[in-house]
């Protein structure tokens, strides 16, 4: 018998006035497994991962997770959906009125006024698991380098234990050797916590690191989707086109 | 370019105005379904005291000066132009009375109201709308926050209720403000002052006041959030999120004004 897919997306679409962002989109994410979808800007890569979220609801098709249906879910299902998911924003999405400790443990918390001492270890905890430690706890987001704040942002996205982790292009930004940092963190968490990871990105260098198998998204649609090592002699003209970067191709 | 045929041309400018009538009315609607899904979520756990008591101090006590010393000013400056402006030969009467109605009855919520709307619906636009636009809002959503209930619900609440506490403030300090000029500048007796002060301040003007600060408040608060929620498009983003907040709050509280006087004395 074949085991339910962690994530399973069916057909499905999405417009903007009139513009289809997502046209029919077919993906499954096996549990613990990573998965990178690489795709231009504006290919509806980040729309995917709102729809998973039930951010963003989908004009047309299924989605499920741990074979359970997401679409049209709300109040206490789709919280109790959400408490499987974390998610790492592209500009880390840090509360800047609050310090690290409170942005960690706000996924514990909900917000809500309780015991500092104990979420403050809390927040230690996963501050090492991203390599910071407690000086950080009580700056302001506004205080920290880029890179810290990706870690800080990854320490908040983890703190629930998550299932599922989401990466909206992780590495941009960064200097290569502070991307590497992260790639590595990624690397850590899907081994040592068995969580399902789905990132979306660009910087290929990034996704042949972090990735089981790499999805390419044009036009909506999934083109190509195979295992990181075949990247660079996938055989398909969108994949060749992207992961050299040149102008001329199938892409316009 | 073949030319337009006649009808349409004729027809644009009504097709124009049409578009206009149908975005007001849309927009309308769209302000109407964010403020009844705030309420409706607003009511039910969980409650967040220590947003509304941080947002009670950002709207109500750190505007106090502001407010004030519009009052205070204004309330001196009625003073004068009733004192000059031909009544002088029953001056004694007619400065006080029109200070203490002037001041309950319209320029203390409408004072107040503008004051704070320029000081909280811009701020609460801009810190919203920067959350908006550097994803702090969908980060709120992953990490299983509503952000109706934990951002929008304490600042539509607080603001309702510090404003008629601000224009309680503000009709004392305006009437105190008149007062001190007709009896140190113009030499009126300050107790006749005072004592026809009170034969003019009536318990339903006050009334009305206090529900016409609850109104403008919710308004102020109303608009700030909106705009802020719905920003788009990065910094110039913000920028338009806020001057809609701060235009749209005023137009609100001036025509909500005139309505409830236009009901209340009509």
């Amino acid at each position: 018998m074949a085991t339910v897919p962690k994530i399973q997306l069916q057909d499905v679409s999405k417009q903007f006035g009139g513009n289809a962002v997502l046209d029919g989109l077919n993906l499954e994410v096996e549990q613990g497994e990573s998965l990178a979808i690489i795709g231009q800007s504006g290919s509806g890569k980040s729309v995917t991962l709102k729809c998973i979220l039930g951010l963003i609801k989908p004009d047309r098709g299924s989605i499920k997770v741990d074979g359970e249906e997401v679409v049209g879910l709300r109040g206490a299902a789709l919280d109790r959906m959400g408490a499987k998911f974390g998610m790492l924003f592209q500009g880390s999405a840090l509360f800047d009125s609050m310090p690290v400790w409170r942005n960690i443990t706000f996924g514990l918390t909900q917000g809500k006024q309780v015991s500092g001492h104990r979420m403050r270890i809390i927040a230690e905890e996963n501050l090492e698991r991203v390599g910071l430690d407690r000086r950080v706890l009580n700056l302001r987001p506004s205080e920290l380098s880029g890179g810290m704040q990706k870690r800080v942002a990854l320490a908040r996205a983890i703190a629930p234990r998550p299932e599922i982790i989401f990466f909206d292009e992780p590495t941009t930004g960064l200097d290569p050797i502070r991307a590497d940092v992260i790639n590595d963190l990624i690397v850590s968490l899907v081994d040592d916590l068995g969580v399902t990871a789905l990132t979306i990105t660009h910087d290929m260098a990034s996704a042949r690191k972090i990735a089981h198998r790499v999805a390419m998204l044009y036009q909506g649609k999934i083109v190509w989707i195979g295992p990181r090592d075949r990247l660079y002699d996938s055989g398909n003209p969108y994949v060749d086109q992207f992961v050299q970067g040149r102008a001329d191709g199938p892409i316009q | 370019m073949p030319a337009p045929k006649p009808a349409a041309a004729l027809l644009a400018p009504f097709a124009a105005i049409g578009r206009i009538v149908v975005a007001m009315f849309a927009g309308v609607g769209r302000i109407a379904i964010f403020a009844g899904r705030t309420l409706g979520r607003a009511v039910l756990p969980p409650y967040y005291p220590g947003r509304f008591l941080e947002q009670l101090a950002h709207i109500g006590w750190f505007s106090l000066p502001v407010v004030g010393l519009t009052a205070i000013f204004t309330g001196a400056a009625l003073a004068q132009q009733i004192y000059t402006a031909g009544s002088r030969f029953s001056a004694t009467s007619t400065v006080p009375a029109v200070v203490v109605i002037g001041m309950v009855r319209e320029l203390g919520p409408v004072l107040v109201g503008l004051m704070v709307a320029g000081r909280v619906s811009s701020a609460m636009a801009a810190e919203i709308g920067t959350m908006r636009v550097t994803e702090q809002l969908d980060a709120l959503a992953t990490l299983r926050t509503d952000s109706y209930r934990y951002l929008i619900a304490p600042r539509l609440l607080a603001a309702v209720i510090a404003l008629p506490l601000m224009v309680l403030a503000a009709n004392a300090i305006g009437i105190f403000g008149g007062w001190l000029l007709a009896v140190q500048k113009l030499h009126f007796n300050s107790a006749s002052y005072l004592a026809v002060t009170r034969k003019y301040m009536s318990f339903d003007d006050f009334e009305m006041a206090m529900v016409k600060a609850g109104v403008f408040g919710f308004f102020i608060a109303l608009m700030g959030c909106y705009h802020g929620y719905r920003t788009t498009g990065g910094a110039a983003g913000v920028g338009n999120a806020t001057r809609n907040a701060v235009v749209g709050a005023f137009v609100l509280i001036l025509s909500s004004n005139f309505l409830i006087t236009a009901m209340v004395f009509g």
